[in-house]
C-alpha cells in the first residue's frame, strides 16, 4: 500500500489556501475594514474645537459619544436632496454608459478576431493619459470661446433662444462622468458578449425569431451578468465622485462627494463627514444589492 | 410532387466547391439521411435547406415554394443542432415554448402544445429544469421537442447523436425511429456514421466531395454499392482490383491481379477486358483451416492469418495470400469453449460464393 496520509494532504491544502488568500485578505482588512470601522467610530464622536475630532473620553473618564451628527443629517433636507441628486446623476451616467457601451461591445465581440484586441485597446487608450488632463481637455471643449459652445449657441440663436453655458453645468458633469466611466462598462460587457455561443442565435432564428426578438430573448438576458458587473463598476464610483463636479460642475453641478470632501478639508467637521460617507456607502451597497436581487435568474415554466 | 426538391444546387467557398450540382427529392414522411465523411458537403447542404447559407446556383423548393431569399425564421423548417444549442437561461419548458412564443401562440394553446411535445420525448417530468441540470441524452430530447413543437414540414438533424456514448446512441436511434413514425414529420438527418444511417433511414444519399455518389434504400446501398467509394465507406469491404476476362451467361470470369482468377455474378454486361474492382464484404468470405473440403463453384484461395480484430461477437481476420495481397474475412465467435478460431500465423483457406462479390466497373 502506498502511504497516503490524508491529514497531511488536508493540512497542506489548508496552508495553501491561506498562502494564496491571506495577503489579499490582510490588505482588505488593513485598508478597507479598519478604515470603515474608524469612520464608523468617528461618526459618533464629537467634532473637535479646531476641527478634527474631540478627545474620545473626557478628563473624568466619561466617553464622549453622540449621535448628533446623524441627527443633523436627517434634520436638514439639503443633504437628502443632494443625495437624491447624486443618485440621479449616477443612475443617468450608468444608463448612458450602458446605452453607448452595449452596441460598442457587441460590435467589438462580433468583429474579426484579429481586430478585437486593437479595438479594445482603442477603448482603453485615453486612460493612459492622466485623469486631470482628460477632464481639463473637456473644460476646454466646453469653454465658451470654443467651437462646441459657439455651434450650440449659434443653433439656439436661430430659434431665438437665449445662449447657454456648457461649462460649469450639470450637463458638463454628466458628459464627463460618462466619458470617464465608459471603459468600465465596455470591458465587462465585452467579456460577457464575446463568450456567447453563436449557435444560440442560429437556433433562435431557426425557431422563428426575427432580429429584434433574437436580441431581446437571447442576447440581452444572457448578457445581464455583464450588464450588472459594468453597472456596478460605473454606478458606485460615479455616486460618490467629487473631482468631476468640482472641476466642471460649478455650483449647480455639485454632488454629495463634494460635500464629503468639504466636511473633511474645509469645514473640518470630521464626524459629519463620516456620517455622509457612511450613508453614501450604505446607499451604494443597498442599491447594488437590490439590483443583484432583481437580476437573479428565476424559474419560469413558459 | 415531393415535399422537398433540391434542384442542381451548388455552393462554392473560394476555390473549393462544397456542394456540386446536387439534385434530390424528399417525400413527405420520409426519414432521409445525408451520409458522408467530414467535408463532403452534407452539413453545407443542410444549412442551405435551413436557410443559414444560400446556394450559388440551383434552387431549393419546399412544399412547392421556392425558398430562394426566404430567411430561416420564415421557413417551415426546424433544425436540431449538433451542440443542441439549448437556451441556457430558459427552463426546458421555455426552451420548447420558444418557437410558439415567437409565433405569438395564445398562452393556453401554448401550454398544451409544450406538454404534448415534452410527452413525445418523455421529458414531461423535467419541464422546470434548466439545461445545465440535464444529462446529454435529456438535452438531446429537449432539442428535438423544441424543433417538433410547431409541427414543421421538415426537421433537419445535424449529427444529433454524435455527442452521446454508444449505448445511449443505440437507444436514441430506436426512439428516433419511433418518434418520427409517431409525429409523421419528415426528417433530413446528417451523419458520418454509416451504421447509424443504415439503422435509421428510409433512404440514404451517400455524399463525397460535394456530389451524391449513390441514393437508395439502406439495404441496396449496403448490398449493391455503385462504386468504390460507396463500397468502401459503407461497412467493411475488400476491394480487389479486377479485370473482366470473359462472360459466361450471367457469370463473369475475372482476373484479380496478384490473386488469380475469380468469378462473380453480373446483371449488366461489361465488355471483355473492362477494368474495375471486386467488392467483397468480409462476412461473405468464409475462413476455414487449411485443407478444408472445397465446395464446387466457389472461389477458393489459401493464405496465412497476419492479424485480426476481435470484436466480441465476431472476429475480422486479415489473411495474407501467397501473392502477398491481403483479404479480410469475418467469422462469428460462436463455437462453445473457444474465444476465437484462428491465431496469427495459422494457415487458412478463404472462400466465397460466386454471387457474394459485386463487380464495380470503373
Amino acid at each position: 500500500m502506498p502511504a497516503i496520509s490524508w491529514s497531511t494532504d488536508v493540512a497542506t491544502a489548508t496552508r495553501g489556501k491561506w498562502l494564496v488568500g491571506g495577503p489579499p485578505l490582510a490588505y482588505l482588512i488593513v485598508f478597507f475594514a479598519v478604515p470603515c470601522l474608524l469612520m464608523l467610530v468617528a461618526s459618533v464622536r464629537a467634532p473637535g474645537e479646531f476641527g478634527g475630532l474631540a478627545p474620545l473620553a473626557s478628563d473624568s473618564g466619561e466617553l464622549n459619544l453622540t449621535l448628533g451628527s446623524y441627527g443633523r443629517f436627517f434634520a436638514s433636507p439639503i443633504y437628502l436632496q443632494l443625495f437624491a441628486k447624486s443618485l440621479w446623476y449616477a443612475l443617468l451616467t450608468t444608463a448612458l454608459c450602458l446605452a453607448i457601451a452595449y452596441p460598442l461591445s457587441m460590435l467589438i465581440a462580433a468583429s474579426n478576431r484579429k481586430y478585437r484586441d486593437l479595438l479594445l485597446l482603442l477603448v482603453i487608450l485615453p486612460f493612459w493619459s492622466n485623469f486631470l488632463i482628460r477632464v481639463y481637455a473637456w473644460m476646454i471643449i466646453f469653454g465658451p470661446d470654443w467651437a462646441l459652445a459657439k455651434a450650440v449657441n449659434g443653433a439656439l440663436g436661430l430659434f431665438a433662444i437665449e445662449p447657454v453655458t456648457l461649462m460649469f453645468s450639470p450637463f458638463a458633469v454628466i458628459v464627463v462622468l460618462v466619458y470617464v466611466h465608459l471603459p468600465f462598462m465596455v470591458l465587462p460587457l465585452y467579456a460577457n458578449l464575446e463568450k456567447h455561443d453563436p449557435a444560440l442565435l442560429d437556433a433562435a432564428q431557426d425557431l422563428g425569431a426575427r432580429p429584434w426578438q433574437r436580441f431581446w430573448h437571447v442576447t440581452w438576458p444572457l448578457s445581464l451578468p455583464g450588464v450588472f458587473a459594468g453597472a456596478a463598476l460605473v454606478f458606485i464610483p460615479a455616486f460618490g465622485i467629487f473631482a468631476v463636479p468640482d472641476l466642471v460642475g460649478g455650483t449647480d453641478g455639485i454632488m454629495i462627494g463634494n460635500v464629503v470632501k468639504q466636511q473633511f478639508l474645509e469645514t473640518r467637521d470630521w464626524p459629519f463627514g463620516s456620517v455622509l460617507s457612511i450613508v453614501l456607502t450604505v446607499a451604494a451597497l443597498g442599491i447594488t444589492a437590490l439590483a443583484a436581487l432583481a437580476a437573479r435568474p428565476r424559474r419560469r415554466t413558459a | 410532387m415531393a415535399l422537398l426538391d433540391i434542384l442542381n444546387v451548388t455552393r462554392r467557398f473560394g476555390s473549393m466547391t462544397a456542394v456540386d450540382g446536387v439534385s434530390l427529392s424528399i417525400e413527405a414522411g420520409e426519414f432521409f439521411t445525408l451520409l458522408g465523411p467530414s467535408g463532403c458537403g452534407k452539413t453545407t447542404l443542410l444549412r442551405m435547406i435551413a436557410g443559414f447559407d444560400a446556394p450559388d446556383g440551383g434552387r431549393i423548393v419546399l412544399e412547392g415554394k421556392d425558398l430562394t431569399g426566404v430567411a430561416p425564421e420564415q421557413r417551415n423548417v426546424r433544425t436540431v443542432f449538433q451542440s443542441y444549442a439549448l437556451f441556457p437561461h430558459m427552463t426546458v419548458a421555455a426552451n420548447v415554448a420558444f418557437a410558439l412564443k415567437m409565433a405569438k401562440t395564445p398562452a393556453a394553446a401554448l401550454a398544451a402544445k409544450v406538454d404534448e411535445a415534452l410527452r413525445d420525448v418523455q421529458l414531461d417530468a423535467l419541464a422546470a429544469r434548466f439545461p445545465h441540470e440535464l444529462s446529454g441524452g435529456q438535452k438531446q430530447r429537449v432539442a428535438i421537442a423544441r424543433a417538433l413543437v410547431t409541427h414543421p414540414a421538415l426537421m433537419l438533424l445535424d449529427e444529433p447523436l454524435a455527442a452521446l456514448d454508444a449505448k445511449l446512441r443505440e437507444q436514441m436511434q430506436l426512439e428516433l425511429i419511433n418518434l418520427q413514425k409517431e409525429v409523421g414529420i419528415t426528417f433530413v438527418y446528417v451523419t458520418h456514421d454509416q451504421s447509424e444511417a443504415l439503422a435509421l433511414s428510409h433512404r440514404i444519399a451517400v455524399m463525397n466531395k460535394g456530389r451524391i455518389e449513390q441514393l437508395d434504400q439502406p439495404s441496396k446501398i449496403y448490398s449493391f454499392p455503385k462504386n468504390r467509394f460507396v463500397a468502401d465507406f459503407i461497412g467493411q469491404c475488400n476491394i480487389l482490383e479486377a479485370q473482366v476476362k470473359q462472360r459466361d451467361g450471367d457469370v463473369v470470369e475475372l482476373d484479380l491481379p496478384g490473386i488469380g482468377p475469380a468469378r462473380a455474378l453480373l446483371d449488366a454486361a461489361p465488355p471483355s477486358g473492362a477494368r474495375g474492382a471486386l467488392a467483397l464484404r468480409p462476412e461473405k468470405v468464409a475462413i476455414n483451416p487449411s485443407g478444408y473440403a472445397k465446395t464446387d463453384g466457389d472461389n477458393h484461395l489459401s493464405g496465412t492469418v497476419t492479424d485480426f480484430l476481435y470484436l466480441g461477437d465476431v472476429t475480422i481476420y486479415r489473411v495474407a495470400l501467397a501473392s502477398g495481397r491481403q483479404i479480410q474475412a469475418m467469422r462469428a465467435n460462436s463455437a462453445s469453449g473457444r474465444a476465437r478460431f484462428f491465431e496469427v500465423g495459422d494457415a487458412v483457406d478463404v472462400a466465397w460464393q460466386v454471387d457474394a462479390g459485386h463487380f464495380l466497373v470503373d
